[in-house]
């Protein structure tokens, strides 16, 4: 299947009001053929896809990618310059602010009031959304608690921790209730610790039925909280699928990454290579992808090679990602 | 969404009033020096300006334009800090708010539109000049200045002298990228300004060549229109010129600021 018809032909699902027209619910958001360009550079060249109702989407890719244009095009702030994008079953070029009503975005950049008390940006935030201001404070409260700030309530938001900030990021989205959020990078830059924290406030979220969109170069993020990711590279969707579908699609089951002592390494390469579905000759190690990786290193035993190391993993998403976007740095 | 009984549902409100929120909400950070500063500011200048040197002027001249040089300085004072208002409203916060605090980014991810930010910004700095003006009024009338009726309309003549200025430099502040040629504003405009568009003494005391030039900036004619309506002298067609003039300057300054705010902020 091509990635560009993933999403299938009969997923064009909603009549022109935006009636669902097989039973199935409305994507909360439909893109087709959607281009962004920024003057004759494309930073988004005709991506199609569809995000359905309380599932996590991932957007995957290196920088560059143009997987904050995409969230930006989702999120009504910047408009498309080509193909068709409905959200929430609306057209975000007429209707922008009902959408962005029914919308929670954290953006890559915070953008929180460094000035004001925590829980000041989120009263302050709450007004945009016209609640009123009784409601705003309880949710608000409500929210430092979900993200473990309560103690920092009265606190200026300059001196918190980069996690912190994250945190009330992620807070001041949901202070509208919103039916879809949206998550550029929430994690970039975070310490483990606060990664694994945010993961598990999103996971939380998700549970609660939140339809969550999150972009991230992080393999291990994409691989915990995203049911279904399209890999985005330079502009296009390389490929589309579960973690597990595109691990099966575009890895083997098992990665064999071996070291050997200098000079060894091209005849294992030659000789090993045959048993693995492919090779990768990396500057310090071979890496042979194959669906029985025991079996491969006990062949490679018996053949005499002796690697100063073998390790035998499964293989993962940043396999993938690896294989499809190239292993040289983009920049 | 927010469930309401039936029957208490209010109307929305306007998505531009929600923006003006959020600059009188971090107002109640300086609100206290802010207001202390609109006080002292015009007490200083006309016990220094009106009364301390209006003694040696009165005594020289015996009147500047047939009343005291603290009537006369006075209002033309008002003009100027309602300039100088106008314009720190609109230089360092209209920059902030774009590249620093990115308080409009902030905006536009909620249903505010860029008209609804601009025009809730435009708005609060209306907002300030109108507080900070009605003080320098009060000043003025303590100080014995201002008593007529007409002195009434200097408030909104002074509002509108300072949106003047804020509307069209919220445009220029709003294509910058540093805040460098701020200070260029405040050195190469507001000084010379402040200084020779009748602030202190009329223009027709400046050489002649130099006259039609402080007539064409907006300070002197906010400061005409401002002492006009203090003294309380009939606003005749000059008033009213000087009023057009400083509208047209706003309506100017708006359109132009618009513009610079999508080009900055739809991208």
């Amino acid at each position: 299947m091509s990635p560009s018809s993933w999403a299938g032909p009969e997923s064009v699902l909603a009549d022109a009001v935006g009636r669902p027209v097989d039973g199935r619910p409305e994507p909360l958001v439909l893109a087709r053929e959607l281009v962004k360009r920024f003057g004759d550079f494309v930073a988004v060249d005709g991506i199609s896809f569809e995000i359905s109702p309380g599932e996590c989407f991932g957007f995957l890719g290196p920088n560059g990618a143009g997987k904050t244009s995409t969230m930006r095009m989702i999120s009504c702030m910047s408009p498309a310059s080509g193909g068709t994008l409905r959200v929430l079953g609306m057209d975000p070029g007429a209707d922008g602010p009902a959408i962005r009503a029914r919308l929670g975005l954290v953006p890559q950049e915070d953008s929180l009031d460094l000035e004001l008390t925590v829980l000041d940006n989120l009263v302050v935030y709450a007004r945009y959304f016209d609640i009123p201001r009784a409601e705003g404070r309880r949710r608000a409260k409500e929210l430092l608690e979900f993200a473990q700030l309560t103690e920092r309530a009265g606190d200026r938001v300059e001196p918190l921790s980069g996690g912190m900030k994250r945190r009330l990021t992620i807070a001041r989205a949901l202070v509208s209730d919103p039916d879809l959020l949206i998550l550029d990078e929430p994690t970039t830059g975070l310490d483990p610790q606060a990664r694994h924290l945010l993961w598990d406030r999103l996971y939380r979220l998700k549970q609660r039925g939140v339809t969550l969109v999150i972009t991230t170069h992080y393999m291990d993020e994409a691989e915990q909280l995203c049911d279904r990711l399209v890999v985005m590279d330079r502009g296009r969707i390389a490929a589309a699928g579960t973690p597990r579908e595109l691990i099966e699609r575009y890895s083997t089951r098992e990665v064999v990454e071996l070291r050997f002592a200098a000079g060894e390494e091209e005849r294992a390469a030659a000789e090993l290579g045959p048993l693995a579905q492919r090779v990768e000759v990396l500057p310090d190690r071979l890496l042979f992808y194959a669906d029985d990786g025991d079996a491969l290193l006990g062949e490679a035993h018996r053949r005499g090679f002796a690697p100063v190391s073998g390790l035998v993993r499964r293989s993962t998403l940043e396999d993938v990602f690896l294989r499809l976007t190239g292993r040289s740095l983009v920049d | 969404m927010l469930t309401r009984p039936a029957g208490t549902r209010r109307r929305p409100r306007p998505l531009w009033v929600r923006s003006l929120g959020y600059w009188a909400f971090q107002y109640k950070r300086t609100w206290r020096s802010s207001l202390t500063s609109s006080f002292l500011y015009p007490v200083l200048y006309l016990a220094a300006m009106g009364v301390g040197l209006g003694t040696l002027v009165d005594h020289h001249v015996h009147s500047v334009g047939g009343v005291s040089y603290l009537s006369f300085v006075g209002p033309g004072v008002l003009a100027a800090t309602a300039m100088q208002v106008g314009t720190n409203e609109s230089t360092y916060p209209v920059m902030g708010a774009i590249k620093w605090i990115r308080t409009y980014l902030a905006m536009l991810a909620t249903p505010l539109r860029v008209i609804d930010v601009l025009v809730g910004h435009l708005a609060w700095m209306v907002l300030r000049l109108v507080l900070t003006s009605a003080i320098f009024l009060a000043v003025l009338a303590a100080f014995g200045v201002a008593r007529s009726p007409e002195a009434v309309l200097a408030l909104p003549a002074a509002v509108l002298g300072g949106t003047a200025f804020a509307a069209p430099i919220t445009a220029f502040s709003a294509t910058q990228e540093k805040d460098a040629n701020f200070s260029v504003i405040y050195r190469f405009v507001l000084i010379p300004l402040f200084l020779f568009s009748g602030t202190f003494f009329p223009v027709t005391r400046l050489p002649g060549w130099l006259q039609p030039v402080a007539e064409v900036t907006p300070l002197y004619h906010a400061v005409a229109l401002c002492r006009t309506l203090v003294l309380g002298q009939a606003p005749g067609w000059p008033a009213l010129g000087h009023a057009a003039y400083l509208v047209a300057l706003t309506v100017v300054g708006v359109a132009a600021a618009t513009r610079a705010f999508r080009r900055r902020l739809v991208v």
